[in-house]
Order: structure tokens, then sequence, then C-alpha cells
């Protein structure tokens, strides 16, 4: 009500209730105690957010988690054994800043770049997995990212395991030249070794997966996965915008235009996530370890 | 070695004048047959496929097209590929295979196409789906990056056995013009982008991801066509025989550890 009353006010009196204006309720208000919905735009405390483990109570958009979130949420308590955690990325181009802006947010973030790898077990089952976390650097995909999930591929390829990787990325790493851009052909590589041994590949999109990531192992799953509402692509949508020099539909791009192209084998709830990936995987013969 | 900037190879190859695949194939093959389409949806001009005769051997033959004026630039797309244009390149490189016939790619593109439809037919899933099988691939591959390498656009046709670039061909994961507007909200500053990003022929020889520099004469490809493409089948023809002598397990594993060492971290 009072905003409403402020853009009356701010109408009629042109300016003068312009400094009030800037310490009043909306400003007073921490970010962090709502959540807005980037989907449907409603708004909601987030504690409530929270407790329905990030998914839009509107719309069902399926929000962004952590990788140790995701991880707690996905695999059995305490089967997680993390693989290749201390790896750093060095800065192969002498890019402007790139040093400086990784320790930041190695400190603020506690990651040591944008994905976490291991081996882990979903409903008993073993597994290597792999997640990506949108807080480093919008997970692009540089070094570091290439090569942990290159090794994780590997290590399921050698140990005859299936491998699920949950995928989110703003795309190739642009700090990192030419270097990210040959991490899609090495990731890709691993994939398809992987094939060949007749192993299974699950991806698992989420929220956002763009670019080089899905233009390389994002893509190549035997089965691909969605969450709900999460934004797939290859282009962004304000480069497609500036080339066709309109408005796309508020529709374009989500894991929904996904499965109805033929891009996405399903669209999966997170609450129903463990249980699809374990059946999934007994389908394909792998089995429960009895301990 | 070219003594120009890395911006002012960009604008060189950005040149209308700037001799393009069409020019080079005449000059290098002794015989070429197009072969069209995708099986699928369609056929995408940006890359053109055929098979054709080098030196007495028959390769498969995928090229990224750009015009010489703006009807082929219409029709080409001013080389930026659709989703088909890279299946029509996966369905003659397994056709290649079948026929134990190598490979050859010409790259040239300033990327893969950003549009409506190419989100919907899955431009992502054509590109990876490319790099994956192209790294599998049972025969020898061997690209060249003639002028633009334009990020994933170029991959889907860049993964190979030998990679050679024409002396001021760049190869970049991001357009400079791209990187200057995300790092400095400046797009015009795509100048500065351009060293910044390490794109040139000799970068991605220092980064293991190229194997040769193809000579241009007196420091342009156009200041002589038919010498450019001399040089252009002299690295063909070496790379071609270097690569049919191996076993073709051997090949493989060549190819996957080229690409599996490009990265540079701590542990």
């Amino acid at each position: 009500m009072s905003n409403i009353f402020n853009v009356v006010s701010k109408r009629f009196n042109s300016g003068s209730s312009e400094p009030e204006n800037k310490n009043n309720v909306k400003n007073n208000i921490p970010d962090n105690l709502f959540f807005k919905c980037p989907r449907c735009r409603t708004v909601v405390p987030r504690y409530t957010y929270r407790d329905v483990n990030r998914v839009c109570p509107n719309c069902n958009y399926h929000g962004r988690l952590t990788a140790q979130q995701r991880i707690a949420l996905t695999v059995d308590k305490g089967s997680f054994r993390e693989i290749d955690g201390g790896m750093m990325s060095r800065d192969p181009i002498d890019f402007p800043d790139y040093t400086k802006k990784q320790q930041a947010l190695r400190e603020s973030t506690g990651l040591k770049d944008a994905i976490i790898t291991g081996e882990a077990r979903i409903r008993r089952i073993p597994v290597m997995i792999g997640v990506m976390d949108t807080r480093y650097m919008m997970a692009s995909m540089g070094s570091v990212v290439g090569e942990k999930i290159t090794r994780t591929i590997e290590t399921a390829t050698r140990k005859k395991m299936p491998v699920i990787m949950f995928t989110a990325s703003g795309g190739a790493r642009m700090q990192e030249g030419i270097v990210s851009l040959m991490q899609m052909a090495k990731t890709s590589g691993a994939v398809a070794k992987h094939n060949e041994a007749g192993q299974l590949y699950i991806t698992v999109l989420t929220d956002p997966t763009t670019g080089g990531v899905t233009a390389s192992f994002a893509s190549l799953g035997d089965i691909i996965i969605a969450e709900p509402k999460v934004l797939v692509g290859f282009a962004g949508r304000r480069v497609i915008e500036g080339t066709i020099k309109q408005r796309l539909p508020d529709d374009f791009q989500l894991a929904e235009f996904l499965l109805d192209k033929g891009f996405v084998d399903m669209i999966v709830e997170r609450k129903r996530m463990r249980s699809v990936l374990s059946h999934l995987m007994t389908l394909h013969g792998y089995k429960k370890i009895e301990d | 070695m070219s003594e120009l900037t890395a911006w002012e190879r960009q604008l060189l190859v950005r040149e209308k004048t700037r001799p393009t695949v069409n020019d080079y194939i005449p000059l290098i093959f002794d015989e070429f047959y197009e072969l069209h389409g995708d099986r699928l949806y369609g056929d995408d001009a940006a890359i053109m496929g055929g098979i054709g005769r080098i030196d007495d051997q028959p390769v498969t033959i995928l090229a990224e097209v750009k015009g010489r004026d703006l009807n082929e630039n219409k029709k080409t797309n001013f080389a930026m590929p659709h989703p088909e244009g890279y299946r029509k390149a996966l369905r003659l490189a397994k056709q290649a295979e079948k026929f134990h016939r190598p490979v050859v790619c010409f790259i040239d593109t300033p990327g893969a196409f950003c549009g409506i439809e190419a989100e919907e037919r899955g431009q992502g899933e054509a590109i990876a789906r490319n790099i994956m099988e192209f790294m599998r691939l049972k025969t020898p591959v061997i690209s060249v990056v003639l002028g633009e390498g334009g990020s994933g656009g170029a991959l889907a046709l860049g993964v190979c056995d030998k990679l050679g670039m024409l002396e001021n061909a760049l190869y970049s994961v991001i357009s400079p013009r791209g990187c200057a507007s995300i790092l400095w909200k400046d797009a015009s500053r795509e100048h500065e982008a351009c060293d910044v990003l390490h794109i040139t022929a000799e970068d991605m020889v220092k980064f293991g991801v190229a194997e040769g520099i193809i000579e241009e004469p007196n420091g342009s490809a156009e200041h002589d066509v038919y010498k450019t493409a001399e040089n252009i089948k002299d690295f063909l023809v070496d790379s071609l025989k270097e690569n049919l002598r191996k076993d073709i397990d051997i090949l493989l594993e060549q190819r996957y550890t080229k690409f599996r060492k490009i990265g540079e971290f701590t542990e």
C-alpha cells in the first residue's frame, strides 16, 4: 500500500518526495529476507523458499542450489567422497583481474572453482557425480571444471560406474581464453569413452545451463533430465533478442520448451530426483551395495 | 610470421577481399562433388560438404563458407551455421569413416548462429554431438582455420588430429566484441580485447591447440591466392600422409591425448 502511495505522491509532487522515498520501506528491508521468483516474480519470505528446497511455491521454478546443498539433497548421507578438491586454476592468458577475482570468490564461497566432483551412493548405488555451482563465476568452464569432469568420467569408465552430472553454467570461461574452449572437447572425449565402455551417463540440467556447457557434456547424456522451469540454451537470450530485434516469449529456452522440442528426456522435480535416478540406474543393471 | 597485431589480423580476416574456401577448393583439390543435406531437416549452406581428391587421395571435405558478396552471404548466413549444418557435417564424416576416407575441415566462422530456430532445433546438441563423434571418428581428420575461428561454432569442425592456422587466422573462445562488452561494458573496446584473449596462430601453437602455421604470401592471403592455396595444400598433403600411416587405435589415442592435456591448474 505504501508503495502505491509513494508512486502516486511522487507523480504529483514531482521530485519533492524523492529524498524521503530513498529512506522509505523498500530500502530498510534487506534483500536477502525475500526471494523473488525470476519466472513468475512472486515474492516469498526467504525462509519459506529455503524450507521447500528453493522451489517457487507459486510456479514450481526450481531455483539454484549450492553444490553442497545439491549433494546433501541427492546422495546417501555420509556417502560422498570428494575427489580433486584442492584443484585450482592458473591464469593461462594473464587475463585482467582473473587471479584477484578468483581469490575473492574462494574466500566468499569457500569453493576452489565452479564444480565439486566425487564418488557417492544414491540409495546405495555407487555413482560418480559432478555438481556445478553458479556462485563461482557463473559456473563457467575453465581448466579446473574441464579437468575435474574429465577425471570423474574417466574414473567411472575405469571402474564401470554410472556418471550423474548436475550441470549449470554460463558457458566456457572467457578468462582462460582458448584453453576453456578446449575443455569442451576434453570433456566430450571422456563421455565418448564412457559410452564405448557401455556405462550409463545421466545429465541433470539445472538453472541455468548455457553456452559451451550446453554445447558439450551437458547435451550428451544417455538420459537428459531437467528440473522444472530452468533455463537451458546455447545462445543468451539478450544476444538472440539483439539479433532479431524483438522480445522473446517468456517460456523460450525453459526446460518445458526443450522437452517440447525434443532435447530433454524428462522433467523431474527435485523431491523425486533421488528416486528417479536410483530407479534409472537399477534399470541399467547397477546394483545396490549391501552393508 | 605475421607482424600484425591481433586486432589488425581481426580486421584483415573480416575484409571482403579475403579469399574464402570457395576460392581455395578448385586450387587445392583435383575433383570436388558437393553433397547436400543433413537427412533430418534441411541443407545449411553455411557448411559445405563433399568428396574430393587431393594428391590422388580421396577425402571428405567439410567447410564453413563465407560469402564473397552480399548475395552469397545471404545464402551462407555469413558462415554462421544452424544445427543442420553441423548435422550435415557429422553425416558426411560418418560416411567418410565408412569408406576409410580422411576428413579435411576448413574453419571460417564468426560463430554458430544465435537465433530462435537454431535454439529450437538444438544448436547446443548439434555442436556437442559433433565434438564427441569427431573425437572417436575412425579416420584421420585434418582441420585448417582460414580466417575466423569463432568459439563452439569452430570447434564443431575443429576436433582433429592436426590443426593448421593460416598465418593471420584467429581462434577464440568468445568474439573480442563480446569479451569487451562483458569485461568493460563497452563493445567498442574490442581492439583491446583482441590482445587480452590471445587468439593468434602463434598463441594456438603455444597452447597446443594448433600444430602448424601456414604462411600467407607477403603477409596476407589476398596478395596471392594461388600461393596461399599451394601452402594449404602442402600442409594438408603432409598431414594426411603422416596420419594415414598410423594404426587407427593409435591415431584415436593421440587425438584424445591432444585435447586431454590442455588445461592449466595446480593441485
